[in-house]
């Protein structure tokens, strides 16, 4: 008799029949019935209404019985959670029955029914079974500690359960020992911080002593606990990788990978000069190169990790090439990886052999596959330099087959070849350039355009070959106009006479035609070069190219260190971080490999692996995609701008104004973030030196009172500061603020010529800034500022410049210009010189839009040490343009409802809690809300500098 | 850990399904029928991610098998755990096919809920579940009696060493008491003289031992089990040798010659020999003429199958085969697969012996000269393939 029956279509009335057999006296009778429903159940049928005659069967000595009961309890307690009820008296009381096998299955259900009401009952049969005298219970009980955890943690803190389950871990049985490793584990990655694991020397012994006893799955628990571990010194870890190391020639591949996970990660710590060390990378190869006869599944996880190891430790593979070759019968995912590792191991001594294979697979079927083993014929060539020659033969070879992807593929790789040996194999263009037509990907497109104009001298007909491009330059990618842009011009250049129509009109189709910002900005820059210093252009276009490396695709080091320690895991086969694919805070503590504690090393970064490619300097390495455009624009920046790239300048330039602005003790008690460290805050005697703005803030002040109505306000002014020194701008000393007066916006400038010349011609020009601040009428400066001499230029402006996001927000990068020189600099504006006169909004739409912005984006901030009142923090806010729109009292506190908007019409609406008390210690509290929260916390510095000013 | 696990037959209905975490819905079953199983490309991978949850699959015949997490596993242990269950459940019902699970749910549920609690795996030996279990697996009536050779083979070259067959009853302890009765204890080993590059050693090895003493010192689990596996890649003495001669006449015709040459004792004698020869896929008829065994060309399998039932050593073996192709414009070309070999020779090939073999039973007192022992020594062919 078989149990495929039960999985029979639904009569009418089943349920009413499965309840009458249910409830019959014949124990194989229910036990049928049992059966029946768990089938309905699997196949999603809704058997919940049967959940009381079910939990009726439960009382049964009968274990067959039981646990089918219980696996239908498991499904449907959480549905039912007051029924669930019903079955605890049952479970306690077979937490108690002499059986051990009937005391874990209670406790290990009991573990699985995810309703709170039960879990309290839970509580004393699992104290009890944590201690049992059977080891099966025991080891049941401490992954339902685990279980519980999940449901209640805090009841598993109080009840002291980690406790119990801490002293587990030196129980007598290995397989007890493993699931509280396992079950503790689980508990600290919820809680990083708590040292739960507590691992110690002594914890560690006894971890390693129930190593050599347990099953294999708890092998693989305590394999990745210890990995975990620290070590206090190298002899630790010796002893420990001692210890470890017969792990390697277990059967099963996860606990040889977590036992490789331990070696690799304490190996940092052991010095390269001991002869352990040596031992112990000779006893990995092998263990590694057998993972590779287990199932192809598990193959792709060892080929992955081994993808790592091989870039951490070169050494340890570096003569087991010949097992990576791919078989016939290979899994394509199997193919690929093992390709992969073929590339990295590709040396000087193999390469004969690892060519021949790979030309092999460049004739099979799979289309990825055949891409991928042509792509690393190229890659062979630019890492062994002696195989060059060869390599570039095989590739011709291919090409002549005229297989499109393969003929695509073949001209990618050799465009790197190219740029790696130049002046060598240009003799093959002719042979690319039979094909170009038959190119219909982006990547070989671009790649032949770049090879076309680099080489566009020895080409006779190449002003015709990029012509013919030029036709549909509005439908290639990107990276193919890019690059057509570029190689015109480098023919320009090359060849100026017969080419100076073709590359006008490349300029005009990427500056005029396309919306495309990059290619634009590229063309103008282009265009301008050429127009203004064709000898500079050349020098900055054909520039000598950096060579590249030989290395390509190498995993960042910093997060290489950081798989090595997850080795065997998801996050070792994804090559991410768990935090890029877990969700929460569990498991997403970064990890990283222990420093090295020999002395005489112990400034050697881990990263530096004797004699591999990683080592030593930093190659550079070819960019995947988009390869030469990051290259070209390094390039093409270098040379004409003087000064470092204005970005890094500009943010070093900010960090100094700070300190120049003499940032003083009021500062220094601020939490960072609210006073902001970048903001300028007065000096404590404010004395209005701001002689470019006619009324200080204190008058404005003063008309609020009285007029009640913010017509004439003039926002708080902070006083200048030094925005660029002398020593930066080779004597032009610029300090600054900004004022908003009646509606208008200025900066208020004081140039001060310390050099010993006189200085003229002075320009200014802001660069795109994240609320399109621009200058409205050009920098006047009347007469020559003569050495120290001093002038207050008030610069009006507006904001109806380009908008590009800033980080920070307010930030605002600026450059001057006089008859020395260019000078950049960066500065950070007060927020409220944005608030517009118009943002007073209505009541009833301020309570609307209160309600319609989702809670998500209100931000809660605390201003402290304000002494203020509600009319003076109102009167004084609404001369910065923030509106009053509601006041109330709320248990003796006082809530004002304020609303202010931006120049581009953003509204921010905040609530403002003052709680009276100690007026010299205030602490206010102000919740804003806003549909681009981005903003909010500068709108908080605003708060803060007005209403402390 | 593992979140779920969910077995589905080809058409990706839900045969089996156990949730073990909550963070695990119902609509992760569908996920993974509508993007693995029911996906348009080939499977580039046996990890997939879908929206932020992994999924570990394994197929037998027809079926897949899914683990489901959200975690960041160890993903070998995921694997290593598939293959076991479907181990497992072969032991207890034969073929993993529809049929058999669809006759063994309760069994299977039984099973889950015992080797995976919390998706933490727990004790899976088929031997040790024996005294948990209470479900009989039921085996179909149809069931191929024969041994399938096991799946799993290594490198391109393997051989097992059989080291089955003790004659040695042990009480098998109880889970609840398995400190208290010392079970049988049984030490082989010896000089080596031939050089391995790795071995591996089924659980119950001591390997810390076997790392100090080199002698393989292991508790035997009830039935028959892989003891060690080893590789190597010197001194092997390759039982055959295979010379295949393709000639192309013209372009609906291909002449091919194939030798076999077996290169050990002439005493000895290999069995269960198996040679197939692929065929190109537009095949329209083949003739062959075989001196030894019979031949046939099975169109369905794209390949010519020559079984030779006996063959002694030092001998040699011929076949020839004329091979009618339709003309095609298929520009797509034939992967030429490699001609591969079956065969099981009575000896190792590697040169592996065992040298000792000693059994030490405390409990029951009985000595090692009590236990009837035997050695047999058995190479079979892995992957044993030559390019063409």
């Amino acid at each position: 008799m078989t149990d495929s029956k039960y999985f029979t279509t639904t009569k009418k009335g089943e349920i009413f029949e499965l309840k009458a057999e249910l409830n019959s006296d014949k124990k194989e009778k229910k036990k049928e019935a049992v059966k029946k429903v768990i089938a309905s159940m699997t196949v999603g049928k809704d058997v919940s209404a049967l959940f009381p005659d079910v939990v009726n069967c439960m009382q049964t000595d009968n274990l067959e019985l039981k646990k089918l009961v219980y696996l239908y309890l498991m499904n449907y307690a959480k549905s039912q959670p007051d029924m669930a009820i019903m079955a605890v008296n049952t479970f306690v009381k077979d937490c108690e029955d002499p059986n051990p096998l009937i005391r874990a299955l209670a406790v290990r259900t009991m573990g699985c029914i995810r309703v709170d009401k039960i879990t309290e009952y839970l509580c004393e049969p699992l104290r009890k079974c944590l201690k049992d005298e059977d080891p099966y219970v025991r080891k049941t009980a401490a992954v339902c500690v685990a279980k519980l955890h999940d449901i209640n943690a805090q009841l598993v803190e109080d009840q002291g359960f980690l406790d119990t389950l801490k002293d587990l871990i030196s129980d007598s049985n290995p397989m007890v020992v493993a699931n509280a490793v396992a079950a503790l584990s689980e508990i600290a990655e919820s809680h990083p911080s708590s040292n739960l694991l507590d691992l110690n020397p002594q914890s560690i012994n006894k971890l390693l002593t129930a190593l050599n006893e347990c099953t294999e799955w708890g092998q693989i628990f305590i394999l990745d606990c210890l990995a975990n571990y620290t070590p206090k010194d190298d002899r630790e870890a010796q002893s420990i990788c001692e210890r470890v190391t017969p792990r390697l020639s277990h059967a099963n591949s996860a606990v040889v990978l977590s036992a490789v996970k331990v070696l690799m990660k304490f190996m940092e710590m052991l010095s390269k000069d001991l002869d352990y060390y040596g031992t112990l990378l000779k006893k990995l190869a092998p263990p590694l190169v057998t993972l590779l006869s287990a199932e192809p599944e598990l193959q792709y996880v060892a080929l992955r990790n081994i993808n790592l190891i091989v870039q951490k430790r070169p050494e340890i593979l570096k003569h087991e090439m010949k097992v990576f070759f791919v078989k016939y019968n290979d899994p394509i995912y199997v193919k690929l990886e093992k390709l992969d590792i073929m590339i990295r191991l590709a040396s000087q001594a193999n390469i004969a052999q690892v060519l021949a294979e790979l030309k092999e697979y460049a004739t099979e079927v799979d289309v990825d596959f055949v891409r991928k083993a042509v792509r690393a014929i190229g890659r062979c060539a630019i890492k062994v330099e002696q195989s060059a020659e060869r390599c570039v033969s095989t590739l011709l070879d291919l090409i002549q087959t005229k297989v499109n992807y393969v003929v695509q593929e073949a001209i990618v790789v050799i465009k790197d070849i190219f740029r790696k040996y130049p002046n060598k194999y240009e003799s093959v263009i002719a042979t690319l350039c039979e094909n170009l037509d038959s190119l219909d990907e982006p990547e070989a497109r671009a790649a032949m355009i770049w090879i076309v104009g680099e080489y566009a001298e020895r080409i006779d007909n190449a002003d015709e070959l990029l012509e013919s491009f030029l036709e549909g330059f509005h439908d290639e990618s990107t990276q193919v106009q890019l690059q057509l842009l570029t190689a015109i011009v480098k023919l320009f250049l090359k060849k100026p006479t017969e080419t100076q129509e073709l590359v006008q009109q490349v300029l005009s189709l990427a500056t005029q035609d396309s919306d495309n910002p990059d290619l634009r900005d590229r063309g103008y820059i282009y265009w301008r070069l050429l127009s203004t210093d064709p000898v500079a252009a050349k020098e900055v276009v054909l520039a000598e190219k950096p060579l590249i490396s030989e290395e390509t695709d190498l995993i960042e080091p910093t997060l290489l260190d950081e798989l090595i320690c997850y080795i065997g895991t998801l996050a070792s086969v994804y090559h991410k971080p768990p935090s890029a694919f877990v969700e929460g805070g569990r498991g997403v503590v970064h990890k990283s490999l222990p420093p090295r504690t020999a002395s005489n090393e112990s400034t050697e970064s881990p990263e530096t692996a004797p004699a591999g490619p990683p080592s030593g300097e930093q190659p550079d390495v070819i960019p995947a995609q988009g390869d030469l455009l990051g290259d070209l624009l390094n390039l093409d920046l270098g040379p004409p701008v003087s000064g470092p790239p204005l970005a890094t300048s500009s943010v070093q330039m900010g960090a100094v104004d700070l300190l120049g602005g003499g940032l003083d003790s009021l500062m220094g008690d601020e939490p960072e973030g609210i006073g902001g460290p970048n903001f300028v805050t007065p000096p404590a005697a404010a004395v209005p030196a701001n002689l470019g703005a006619p009324m200080g803030s204190g008058l404005s002040d003063l008309f609020d009172l009285t007029s009640g109505v913010g017509t004439l306000s003039g926002s708080y002014v902070a006083p200048k500061a030094v925005w660029l020194p002398a020593m930066k701008a080779k004597g032009l000393e610029i300090s600054g603020t900004f004022t908003r007066q009646v509606g208008s916006i200025s900066m208020d400038l004081q140039l001060t010529n310390k050099a010993l010349q006189v200085m003229t011609d002075f320009a200014i020009q802001f660069n795109r800034n994240s609320f399109g601040l621009a200058p409205a009428a050009p920098l006047q400066v009347h007469a020559p500022l003569s050495p120290n001499q001093t002038v207050e230029i008030s610069l009006p402006l507006n904001t109806v410049g380009s908008v590009m996001k800033m980080e920070p927000l307010n930030n605002l990068q600026v450059a001057v210009k006089n008859n020395i020189d260019v000078f950049y600099f960066s500065t950070l504006y007060p927020l409220h010189i944005l608030f517009v006169e118009d943002g007073k909004m209505e009541r009833q739409m301020f309570l609307a839009t209160w309600k319609d912005i989702p809670n998500e984006n209100e931000a809660q901030f605390q201003i402290r040490d304000c002494p203020l009142n509600a009319e003076a923090a109102s009167s004084r806010l609404q001369s910065s343009n923030i509106f009053t729109v509601a006041k109330r009292n709320v248990e003796g506190q006082d809530m004002l409802y304020q609303s202010l908007k931006l120049t581009n019409g953003i509204w921010v609406l905040a609530e403002l809690r003052i709680q009276p008390g100690n007026p010299n210690f205030m602490d206010l509290e102000l919740s804003l809300k806003c549909r681009a929260p981005e903003v909010s916390p500068h709108v908080c510095q605003a708060y803060e500098t007005i209403l402390k000013n | 850990m593992i979140g779920g696990l969910f077995i589905y037959n080809h058409k990706g209905e839900v045969l089996i399904s156990r949730v073990y975490r909550d963070d695990i819905g119902r609509n992760a079953v569908d996920a993974f029928r509508v993007n693995v199983i029911h996906a348009r490309q080939q499977v580039r991978s046996p990890v997939t991610n879908i929206a932020r949850t992994s999924f570990f699959h394994v197929k037998r015949s027809n079926i897949w098998l899914a683990a489901v997490t959200k975690q960041n596993v160890n993903a070998a242990m995921v694997f290593e755990f598939l293959y076991k269950m479907c181990d497992v459940m072969a032991a207890y019902f034969g073929k993993i096919s529809e049929e058999n699970i669809k006759n063994n749910f309760v069994l299977i549920y039984e099973l889950l809920d015992e080797i995976l609690d919390f998706g933490y795996p727990q004790n899976s030996e088929t031997g040790a579940l024996k005294t948990f279990i209470t479900q009989q697996g039921i085996k179909s009536q149809h069931e191929d009696k024969r041994r399938a050779i096991p799946d799993h083979q290594p490198g391109d070259w393997a051989n097992w060493l059989a080291a089955g067959g003790h004659q040695v009853s042990s009480e098998r302890a109880l889970p609840g008491c398995a400190g208290e009765c010392e079970p049988p204890h049984v030490p082989t080993g010896g000089k080596q003289s031939i050089a391995i590059d790795d071995c591996t050693f089924h659980q119950c090895v001591r390997l810390s031992k076997f790392d100090s003493e080199r002698s393989i010192s292991f508790i035997p689990p009830d039935g028959e089990f892989e003891l060690m596996r080893y590789r190597t890649t010197k001194d092997i003495i390759l039982p055959f040798r295979v010379i295949p001669l393709v000639r192309e006449v013209g372009r609906t015709k291909l002449e091919v010659k194939v030798v076999i040459k077996s290169n050990f004792k002439p005493s000895l004698l290999a069995q269960k020999i198996e040679v197939r020869i692929p065929t190109p896929l537009n095949t329209s008829g083949v003739q062959v003429i075989c001196m030894k065994g019979k031949a046939k060309y099975k169109a369905s399998e794209n390949a010519i199958v020559w079984k030779i039932k006996r063959m002694a050593g030092m001998k040699e073996s011929q076949i020839s085969a004329e091979i009618e192709l339709l003309p095609t414009n298929d520009k797509k070309k034939w992967a030429r697969p490699p001609i591969s070999m079956n065969f099981e020779v009575p000896f190792a090939p590697s040169g592996l012996k065992v040298r000792y073999l000693k059994v030490f039973e405390p409990k029951l007192n009985y000595s090692d000269h009590d236990v009837i022992k035997w050695v047999r020594y058995i190479g079979r062919s892995g992957i044993y393939e030559t390019r063409c």
